[in-house]
C-alpha cells in the first residue's frame, strides 16, 4: 500500500440531546466517510451509557464561528447595557412578586 | 491586550484555555504531546485485555470485558479528536504512533499471562490511571479537561469490574487465588512506574505545573495511589511485593520501597516484553482496515455525485 494517496475522512462535529426538552449540545468530534456513518459512530462513541435520545452531526468545515481575537469588541454591545437585567431596577422589598 | 496577556490571565484566573485562542507554541506543543501519548495509550491499552475476550470463562465477563476494551477504544476517539483541536491530524498521529515517533504508556508493554491479569489490570492499571486522570478533569485545555470527565466517569466500571473479578476469585479454589497474587506479583511496580520519573528527575512538570496542564507531581499522585491501594489488598487479601511497604504514622501515609527506574527506561526505551508486538499490531490492524476506509470513502464520494 502506498503511502502517496491518503483517504482521510472528514472531521464531523457531535450534539447530542440527552433527553426529551432539553437542547442538543457539543460533545466532541469524529471521522467518518459521509453523514450516516457520522451519526452510527457518533452513536457507538458518545452514547455508550444512554447519554442521548437524538444526535446531530455537522461538517466541522461548515461550522462559522465568532473569531476568539475580536471577542472584546465583537461583544462589546452588550456589555455596557446594564438595563437589560432585571436587578437594574431597584424596587422596594415591601412590593411583592417581582 | 495581547495574545499571551489574555492567555496568562486566563490561566492565573483558573479559567479553561480554548481551541481558538491564543496560546504560546510551547503549550500547544506539549498539550499535542501528552493528549496523543494518552490517546496512544488506550488504543493500545485494547490489546492486553482484548486478547482474553474470547477466554473469558463466561458469557458473563465476556460481555463486561468486550464493552471495557470498547471503552478504551472510545476513550482514543475522545482524545483524539481533543488533539485535533489543536491543529493536530488524527492519521498524522497514528502514523507517528506506529512509526515509533510517539510513545504510548509503558505499562502496556508487559504481557497478560492469565486470567488474573484481568482482573488485576481493572484494579491496580486503571486505578492507577484514574488517580493521574481526576485532576485532568481540571486541566486548563478545556477539551482535554472534557474528555477526561467523560473518561473518568467510564472508568470507574472498569476497575470495580476488575476488583469483583479478582473477589470471585479469592472466593474460588487454591489455584486461582495463587493465580492472582502472581498477577498482583507482576503489576505492582509497572502500576507504580506509571506515574512516571521521581519528581527530581522530571524536567517538564514546573512548566506543566505552572499552565496548569498537571497539578500534581508524579511522586504527590503515586503517594496516593499507594495509600489508596493498601487497605483494598488486605480487603482482597493479597499481599502487595514490597518489605518495605508499612503505615508511617509521622507522615500519615504509607512508606514505600525503592523503584527500579532503569526498568521503566529500559521499557519505555522498547525494550519491554511486548513492545514490539503492540507496536506490530496496530500496524497490521491500520493496514489490513485501509481498503476499508478508501471504500468508505469512495463510496461517500460516488453518492455526493449522483446526488449532485
Amino acid at each position: 500500500m502506498s503511502g502517496e494517496v491518503r483517504h482521510e475522512w472528514p472531521l464531523f462535529e457531535v450534539f447530542v440531546r440527552a433527553k426529551r426538552g432539553l437542547n442538543h449540545v457539543h460533545v466532541g468530534s469524529l471521522r467518518a466517510a459521509d453523514h450516516e456513518m457520522a451519526v452510527h459512530h457518533a452513536r457507538d462513541l458518545y452514547t455508550r451509557r444512554n447519554e442521548g435520545v437524538s444526535i446531530w452531526v455537522v461538517r466541522s468545515d461548515d461550522v462559522v464561528a465568532s473569531g476568539p481575537d475580536e471577542k472584546d469588541a465583537f461583544f462589546a454591545p452588550s456589555g455596557d447595557k446594564v438595563y437589560r437585567h432585571p436587578t437594574y431596577y431597584a424596587i422596594p422589598d415591601s412590593v411583592p412578586h417581582i | 491586550m495581547s495574545g499571551e496577556q489574555a492567555f496568562t490571565a486566563t490561566i492565573e484566573k483558573d479559567q479553561r484555555i480554548e481551541p481558538r485562542d491564543w496560546m504560546p507554541d510551547g503549550y500547544r506543543a506539549t498539550m499535542i504531546r501528552q493528549i496523543a501519548q494518552h490517546a496512544h495509550s488506550e488504543i493500545i491499552g485494547m490489546q492486553p485485555e482484548g486478547a482474553w475476550i474470547t477466554r473469558a470463562p463466561s458469557l458473563r465477563r465476556k460481555a463486561i470485558l468486550l464493552a471495557k476494551v470498547q471503552d478504551e477504544a472510545g476513550h482514543g476517539l475522545y482524545l483524539y479528536s481533543a488533539a485535533e483541536t489543536l491543529g493536530a491530524d488524527r492519521g498524522d498521529l497514528t502514523r507517528r504512533l506506529i512509526e515509533g515517533r510517539q510513545k504510548y504508556s509503558s505499562i502496556f508493554n508487559y504481557p497478560t499471562l492469565t486470567f488474573a491479569d484481568v482482573g488485576v489490570i481493572g484494579w491496580l492499571v486503571d486505578g492507577a490511571a484514574i488517580c493521574n486522570q481526576v485532576p485532568l478533569c481540571r486541566s486548563s485545555y478545556g477539551p482535554y479537561a472534557r474528555a477526561m470527565i467523560r473518561i473518568c466517569k467510564e472508568e470507574s466500571f472498569h476497575q470495580r469490574q476488575g476488583y469483583e473479578l479478582l473477589m470471585t476469585m479469592m472466593r474460588g479454589t487454591e489455584a486461582q487465588r495463587e493465580m492472582v497474587q502472581d498477577a498482583v506479583n507482576r503489576w505492582w511496580w509497572p502500576s507504580l512506574m506509571m506515574f512516571g520519573p521521581p519528581d527530581g528527575d522530571s524536567p517538564n512538570t514546573a512548566r506543566s505545573m505552572a499552565w496548569k496542564i498537571k497539578r500534581h507531581t508524579n511522586d504527590e499522585l503515586r503517594q496516593r495511589f499507594v495509600d489508596m491501594s493498601v487497605p483494598q489488598a488486605d480487603a482482597l487479601g493479597v499481599r502487595l511485593p514490597d518489605d518495605d511497604l508499612r503505615w508511617n504514622a509521622d507522615r500519615g501515609h504509607y512508606d514505600f520501597g525503592a523503584i527500579d527506574w532503569s526498568e521503566l527506561k529500559r521499557v519505555i526505551a522498547g525494550d519491554g516484553p511486548m513492545n514490539a508486538e503492540r507496536i506490530a499490531h496496530r500496524r497490521r490492524a491500520d493496514e489490513d482496515g485501509a481498503w476499508v476506509r478508501e471504500a468508505a470513502a469512495a463510496h461517500a464520494a460516488k453518492t455526493r455525485e449522483v446526488r449532485a
